[in-house]
This record gives C-alpha cells, structure tokens and sequence, in this order.
C-alpha cells in the first residue's frame, strides 16, 4: 500500500515535469493535463479491492521509477518498417515516445485531416473518458505530450487505412509516453483507422498509457483497429472510449500479442437508435504476461445491435482477465446483444478469470452470452496425428485456427496475413511445445 | 410418498407447533438491542455448554468489529434503506396467534391462495391457525412415532439444533463452524452470535434416509425465528433428502433473516437441499417484506460425495442467496438448481459458488430468472477451478425471462480458472416471454395469465423436476400465484 502511495507522488511529480517542460497555457493539451493532474491527484493509483481491478495488480507499474519520454535519434524509416509491417502508404503517422515525428510519417493528403492535438481547439480532447471514473486515464490526461486528431469528413470513404504507429523506446530509463486520438468520423463517412503500438527492444520498461476517443457521426462506418505488440518488459494501457451517433456502424479489433502487463478498456455508448456494434478481440499470453481486457457496451437507446468476440490464448504461466459489461437501459427496447469469451489453455501455469456481466433494464429485448474455457481438442489433435502431423504442429495449426476466427475479421488482407505470422511466431516460440 | 400419510403428518406437525414451543412463548422477550448481554442471556436460555457461549462471543466480537469497519456487504445489486442492528429483538418467542374455530373464518383472500396451491385442507387449517381436529391429531400421533422409530433404528439424528447440542455435543462441536466459519461475512458473524434454533441431521455411515426430511421440517422452520442454523451431515456412503420452505405464503413480524446452513458430504455420501421460499414479498410498493440474506454452504469432504442445492424462491423484499459448494474431495459433485422470481418491487441477487479443490470434480448450475413488475433479478455466481483441480468441468446457464417494460435482469458471472486441463461454459441468455407462444395458447382458449404460467413453467422445467414430487406441483401452481398481477 504504502508503495503504491509512494507511485502516486512519484506519477504527480512527473506530470508536473512534464507539464512544466513544454508549456504551452490555453492549448488543448494544457487543459487536458490540468483535469487529469486533479483526478489522478485525488484518486491514485487503482488497487486490486476496487471491482474493475480486482485480478489485475499494478505492481509492476507502480514499482517502475519513470522518466518523462527522451527522444530516440536511432529509429529510421527502415527500423520502422521492420517493427509495424505492413506500413500502410497512405495515411501514415508515426509517434515516437507519443511525438509526433513528422519526417518518418509523411502525413497523408486527400480527404482525411490528421492534426497535431497541440494545433486542434482547446476541448477536442477529454470529452468522452470520465477521467474520475478510469485512473489510468487521468494519468494519461496529466502526462500526454500530444496527439493526433483524425477528422473524416462527411461523406467521404476512405480507400486506404489511416495508420498510426506509435513507437516506444526507453533506452537509457523506463520512461512513459501518453499518446491521446481523437477520431471524428462525419456522418455518411467510412474509414479504417489502425492504431500499431510496436516498440524497440532491449533498453527498459517503456509505459505506454493511450487514450482513444471516437465520435461515430449518423450512418458512419468506422473501423479501428488496436494492435499492442510490445516489448515483453513493457507495459500497456489503453483506453478506447466511442460514441455511437444514429445508425453508425462500430468495429473495433483489439490484438494483444505483446507486452508484460496489458491493460485494455473499451467502453462504447450507443447514443442514437440504429447503431451497431462490433468489439472483437484476441490475445495471446506467454511467459508470465498478464492480459486484461475490460469492456463495457451501454446501449442507452433502443434498436441498436452489440456483438462481442473476444478469444483467449493462454500459454506458460500467463494470465487473462475478461470483464464484458453489457448495459441495457430501461428504455433501450429491441436491443440485440451478443457476448462471447472463449479462452483456450496451453499449459497448466496459466489462469483466465472472466466475468461476462449482463445488465438489462427493458423486456424487449435479446441478450446473450457465454464464456468457455477449456483445452485442445484431444481428438482434433488425435485426428490430425493419424495424419502424419506432429504434435507440435498440430497443436499450433488448431491454435492457429481458433485466432482466426478474430484475425480473419481485420481490415485488409495484408494487415491480417501479418498478424497471424506474428501470432504464430509468438505462440510456438512461448509455448515451448 | 402418499398425500394421505403426507397431510397427517403435517397435521402432527401441526400439533407440535401448538404445544412444542409452548414454554418459549411463556418466555419473556430479550429486549431490542445486541450486546454482549443478550448474546449471554441466549447462550443460558437455551442452557449451552461453556465451549458454545464462547463461540458465540467470538462470532459477536468479529460482528462489532465489521460494524466499526463498515463491512456490511454492499456489492449485491439491491438497494435496502441501512438497517439498525440496535433496533431489533434478537430472542423473540413466536407470538401466539388468534385460534380460528374454522376455516371459514379465514380472510378469503388468503384461502383463495391456498386453493391455488393446491394445499391439502388439513394444513391449509394449520397454517391458517385453525384448531386442529382431535382425531387427526390422534391418527398422526401414530404415524409420527413410526417415523422417529424408524429413523431411530437406522441410527439417523434429526431433530432441533439446541436438542442437538445437549444430545450430541461432540457433533456440533466438531463440524460446526467447519464450513462456514463465524467470520465468513457479515451476516454470518451476526448469527453465529445470536442464533435461536434451527435443524440438525446426522445420517450415518452407509444410510440411505429412508424419507424426504421435509415433511417434519415444513412447521420447523416457520417459527424458529429470524436467526436459523442448519447443520447436516452424511457420513460415508449415505444419503439425505432434505427440504425447508413451505410454499404457502408466510407473515412474518421479522424484516431480517440471517440463516445459515452447513452441509458436510464425507465419501461417496449424497445430500439433496430444496428450497421453497415464499416469504412476505411486501406490498405492491415495496413496502414491508422480508430481507432474506442466507449463507449456505456444503462442503463435499469426502471422495465421490455430492451436494445438489434446488430452490425456488418467489418471497422475501430482499434476497441475499448463495448456496455454494466446496468440491474438496476427487471426483466430488456439486449442483445448483434454481428459480428466482421478482415481481412488484422485489430484489433477488442469488446464485452460487462452485469451488473446484479436488480432481476431476465436475459442478452444474441452472439458473432461471423471472422479473415481472419492477422486479429485479440478479444471478452472481463464481465458479473457480484451483491449480490442483485437474480435470475439472463446469457447466453454467443462467436464463432469464422478463415480464414487462419496468424490471431488471442481470448476470455477474466470475469464472477464476488455474489450470489447463479443465473445462468450464458458461452461457446466459435474456428475453421476453414470446408474442407467438403467448397467442398460440390464448388462440387454443387459454386466458393470458395461464398461458403466461403455463410458458413460464416451462421455461423452469429443468429446475423444477429436481424438487422432490409432491413438492414439484406446488412449487408450479406457486410460480403462477407469485405472477398474479403481473401481466395486463
């Protein structure tokens, strides 16, 4: 307790660092930090006797004495491309330690506006995350450098993917970086927006503490993807807060293969009648990895639809976390909810705590869910050993197989071929098999 | 079982209740007020040994310590104005009721809903307080002693808890306690203290209970007061039935009732526990009613020993309800069997906890929800599978119906899982009871409210069926009362 008292004063002090390192009075940012400063003050650090955290502990964040984010000179476009592959061409912007790195990015033309956070109109930022109610995003609040604003316009449909990698690095401390997006889809708008969190081994812990905010204008089509394939030392946050105007449509990809301690919220409000809802999920634990993935969907209007799929792999002595909230509110009649959390094992060190939470206040409405947990199939695996595969193999291919359900559903071909190599390098080099 | 044999017994049972608490109702009231005194002056009313004085001053000690904490649980999802512990008579005898000379001197409203059950005449008159004719009384007096014979000659113990300490003390005194500890929770801690009575059952070793211990139990347990304690134990290889509630519906003077249950199941041993609460729900605007919060516990010690939990519960202001299992033995079983209804301003949050220790344990849990009115209704379950519980497996489904445009249904399932080689599912769904299996039954002359009892008696089915059978029938005609108003 008291460690995680002393982590509060340290975090307060290195808000103020940074604040006081580039201060620029009446930005968007500075308001930005100065609300977060005031709750993250008051609230601290969440502890495992809260609901929301109770399988996830910040130890190790909590013991990390973090530095304000350095500059790292030595990441060129080639060492870019080897860490988020595929890079898309158009729409590319690259952070380094959450700044934004305009020679590596090339920011795009054509009909999306990518804008530094520091350029947008103080209160672009900070309207849909109740920094009272998320700690982690109130500190992101007190410590963001910048960000980025993505504005499609309405009407408008983007042919390729706006990419946004962010690359950390902690070379000579453990350092933090806070990136904040703002994603304002206009009505009648479609667009891909991928959010690639890669960083640079070797060197310490990095922090990577992202808040995401969407706003789905009426009849918009937005997908975003979350890819979180850190380093194994560095820790993750993210939270992704979207508002969902009359009949928008909503698809998040959340893919965690990276990271030693990964922290995802998403928390989605289905504002206008019509709206529906896509959360997908995967992550892969190996070595002793925690992987926490918290999401709550509020339909807070009637006839919208929610569809959640989030999968599991849990190898070595990882752990997985699942909390699905779905919130039907008293007026929200003709609600479909769907909500599946299947999670499966490789090796007995493991450990899946899961809650999938329904809460329904209307009678009209379908609402299901389900969680499983379980093994291999011994006959698939015996099905394809009479075939001549190896165990190894086999096992890897059937795992292969239930991640793709998930990486299957990613925007783009190339983005998902990539992915599913990444899983699958990452899986057999884990599971040790 | 023959509803004739059913109905005498009922009747002598009965009879017990107008002269078995005889003295109790002699005895002065405790006066409002939890102390240490009155902890004391239980403890010497009941003519305890030293070592259970003791117990109960721990368990009060641990209760006044969680009050300065503030640990009165707050988490379930039900909303009660705070409750005054001062407040309140913790030794209360039961209040003798006005003799009626016959049925029809009953509030017809009540008889209707006798009727309805489906309640044989002679305990809708004991129920109703009518004096008890002389020659049932005698005709079951016979049957009675047969029973306790019967049951005597097996070696089987039941009888009332406070019987139990001064026969058995070595019993109590080894398992009470051992499954649910005076410090588990709040609630606990409060009856451990200051319970009055309740039932023990000690089935011994290779023993098949040759009947359902309900029969004897139905008038038990209406009058043992607020603070209720159960202890069953089945020894290696034997088995217990056993049934509380009544589905009658009961008026009771106590807002709070804090009961617990302890069930211990050594090898290969079975116990089955039914339920049927329907307690006073309070009135159509929430005013009044019972809050029911109930700790029970089995705990499956032994290898290849199971613990099957069946309720329904349609009474009470608040339930509070977590019967759960302790699968410590290899092999052991656990189920959890329930129906929830909330109607009017009712809140449930019930459910159960399934915790594998031993390997290959395997655990069901059924859960049907019904919310009708402005009820609300919540499952809360947790099932965790330890590191050592290879090859565990558990299967949950929670359903949920909703009955109009005002109530609530909610699920909190926990699924803790530690090892690799187990299997866990979990499924929930909610919906409301449908348009097109509504209108087929009132198409075919059914009016709205049987076809709505009719669809919701079968959605509870899989429940139902585990009741033992004479209970089953009234526990059905109990879901269609317990809707009564619902729709329209």
């Amino acid at each position: 307790m008291s460690s995680l008292l002393d982590a509060n004063e340290r975090f307060v002090a290195l808000a103020d660092a940074i604040a006081a390192r580039d201060a620029h009075p009446g930005d968007a940012i500075t308001s930005l930090r100065e609300t977060g400063r005031a709750a993250f003050a008051e609230r601290g650090l969440p502890h495992t006797r809260l609901e929301e955290w109770r399988y996830t502990n910040l130890a190790p964040l909590s013991g990390l004495s973090l530095e304000p984010p350095s500059e790292d000179g030595r990441i060129d476009r080639s060492l870019l491309e080897s860490l988020a592959t595929p890079v898309f061409a158009c729409g590319l912007a690259v952070f380094i330690n959450g700044r934004p790195q305009e020679a590596l990015g090339g920011l795009p033309a054509g009909d999306v506006s990518l804008t530094s956070l520091r350029d947008a109109d103080p209160g672009t930022a900070g309207r849909l995350v109740d920094v009272k109610q998320h700690p982690l995003a109130a500190l992101s609040a007190a410590t963001t450098e910048d960000g980025i604003v993505v504005q499609i316009p309405a009407g408008v449909a983007l042919e390729h993917p706006v990419h946004l990698v962010f690359v950390s690095s902690s070379p000579d401390a453990p350092s933090v970086s806070s990136p904040r997006v703002v994603i304002e889809a206009g009505a009648g708008s479609r667009a891909v927006v991928i959010q690639d969190h890669v960083s640079v081994a070797g060197g310490h812990a990095h922090f990577t503490n992202a808040v995401t905010e969407v706003h789905a204008g009426a009849n918009s089509d937005l997908q975003l993807a979350v890819i979180q394939r850190e380093d194994d030392a560095d820790i993750h946050a993210s939270n992704v807060a979207v508002h969902q105007e009359r009949d928008s449509r909503f698809a998040s990809h959340v893919i965690t293969l990276g990271g030693r301690l990964v922290r995802n919220d998403l928390n989605v409000v289905l504002a206008g009648s019509g709206a529906e809802c896509t959360m997908n999920g995967l992550y892969l634990g190996t070595g002793d990895r925690l992987i926490d993935n918290h999401t709550l969907v509020d339909h807070a209007v009637p006839h919208c639809t929610s569809h959640e799929l989030y999968k599991g792999v849990l190898a070595d002595d990882s752990r997985g976390v699942f909390r699905g909230r779905v919130v039907v509110r008293p007026d929200a009649q003709k609600t479909d909810a769907t909500q599946q959390n299947p999670n499966l094992l490789l090796s007995d060190g493991t450990e899946i705590d899961t809650k999938p939470q329904l809460e329904i206040y209307a009678d009209d409405v379908k609402c299901s869910h389900g969680s499983a947990i379980g093994r291999i199939d011994e006959e698939a695996l015996f099905y394809m050993r009479a075939r001549g595969i190896g165990q190894r193999d086999a096992r890897a291919l059937l795992t292969r197989g239930f991640a793709a359900e998930i990486l299957a559903t990613l925007p783009g071909e190339a983005l998902a071929e990539a992915l599913t190599a990444d899983f699958v390098a990452r899986m057999t080099g884990g599971t040790g098999a | 079982m023959a509803q004739s044999t059913n109905s005498e017994v009922e009747a002598l049972a009965g009879r017990e209740y107008e002269h078995g608490f005889i003295t109790d109702v002699e005895e002065e009231r405790i006066p409002k007020g939890l102390s240490e005194d009155t902890v004391r002056l239980i403890s010497a009313k009941k003519d305890e040994p030293e070592w259970l004085l003791e117990w109960r001053l721990k368990a009060y000690r641990r209760f006044l310590q969680m009050l300065a904490e503030d640990n009165e649980p707050t988490w379930a999802n039900v909303d009660y104005p705070p409750i005054d512990y001062q407040d309140m008579y913790y030794y209360a005898a039961p209040k003798a009721r006005d003799e009626l000379d016959s049925l029809d001197e009953v509030d017809p409203e009540i008889r209707a809903t006798y009727d309805k059950l489906g309640i044989p005449i002679a305990e809708q008159e004991r129920l109703a307080g009518v004096k008890i004719a002389v020659d049932a009384v005698f005709d079951s007096v016979s049957v009675a002693t047969t029973y306790k014979e019967e049951l005597n000659k097996q070696g089987i113990i039941f009888g009332s808890f406070s019987d139990a300490v001064k026969e058995h003390p070595e019993l109590v005194r080894k398992y009470l306690g051992s499954v649910v500890p005076y410090s588990d929770n709040f609630f606990t801690a409060l009856n451990s203290a200051v319970f009055s009575d309740g039932s023990f059952a000690y089935i011994p070793k290779g023993v098949r209970c040759p009947m359902e211990l309900s029969t004897y139990f139905r008038i038990n347990a209406n009058e043992t007061g607020q603070f209720e304690r159960t202890l069953i134990i089945a020894e290696d290889s034997s088995y217990v039935s056993y049934l509380e509630g009544c589905t009658a519906p009961m008026r009771d003077e106590n807002q709070l009732h804090a009961a617990v249950v302890e069930l211990v199941a050594l090898d290969d041993a079975e116990i089955k526990y039914s339920t049927v609460q329907n307690w006073y729900p309070g009135d159509k605007d929430g005013k009044g009613g019972i809050y029911n919060f109930v700790t029970k516990r089995g705990a499956c010690r032994g290898k290849r020993s199971k613990i099957s939990w069946t309720q329904v519960e349609t009474g009470s202001a608040i339930t509070w309800k977590y019967p759960s299992c302790i699968l410590q033995g290899d092999d052991s079983v656990g189920e959890f069997y329930s129906v929830a209804l909330t109607n009017n301003k009712q809140q449930a949050d019930t459910g159960t906890k399934m915790i594998h220790i031993g390997k290959n344990t395997t655990s069901t849990i059924i859960s049907k929800g019904i919310s009708a009115g402005r009820g609300q209704q919540s499952y809360r379950g947790l099932v965790r599978i330890g590191p050592k519980a290879h090859g565990a497996r558990n299967y949950s489904q929670c359903d949920s119906l909703l009955l109009g445009d005002e109530c609530g249904a909610h699920t909190f399932p926990y699924l803790e899982v530690k090892n690799a080689n187990s299997t866990v599912e979990h499924e929930a769904t909610t919906s409301k009871i449908s348009e097109d299996q509504l209108f087929y039954c009132m198409q075919r002359g059914l009016s709205e409210e049987d076809a709505i009892s009719m669809i919701v008696n079968g959605f509870c089915k899989e429940v139902l069926r585990e009741l033992p059978m004479e209970f089953a029938v009234e526990a059905q005609n109990l879901l269609g009362v317990s809707l009564e108003g619902a729709v329209g």
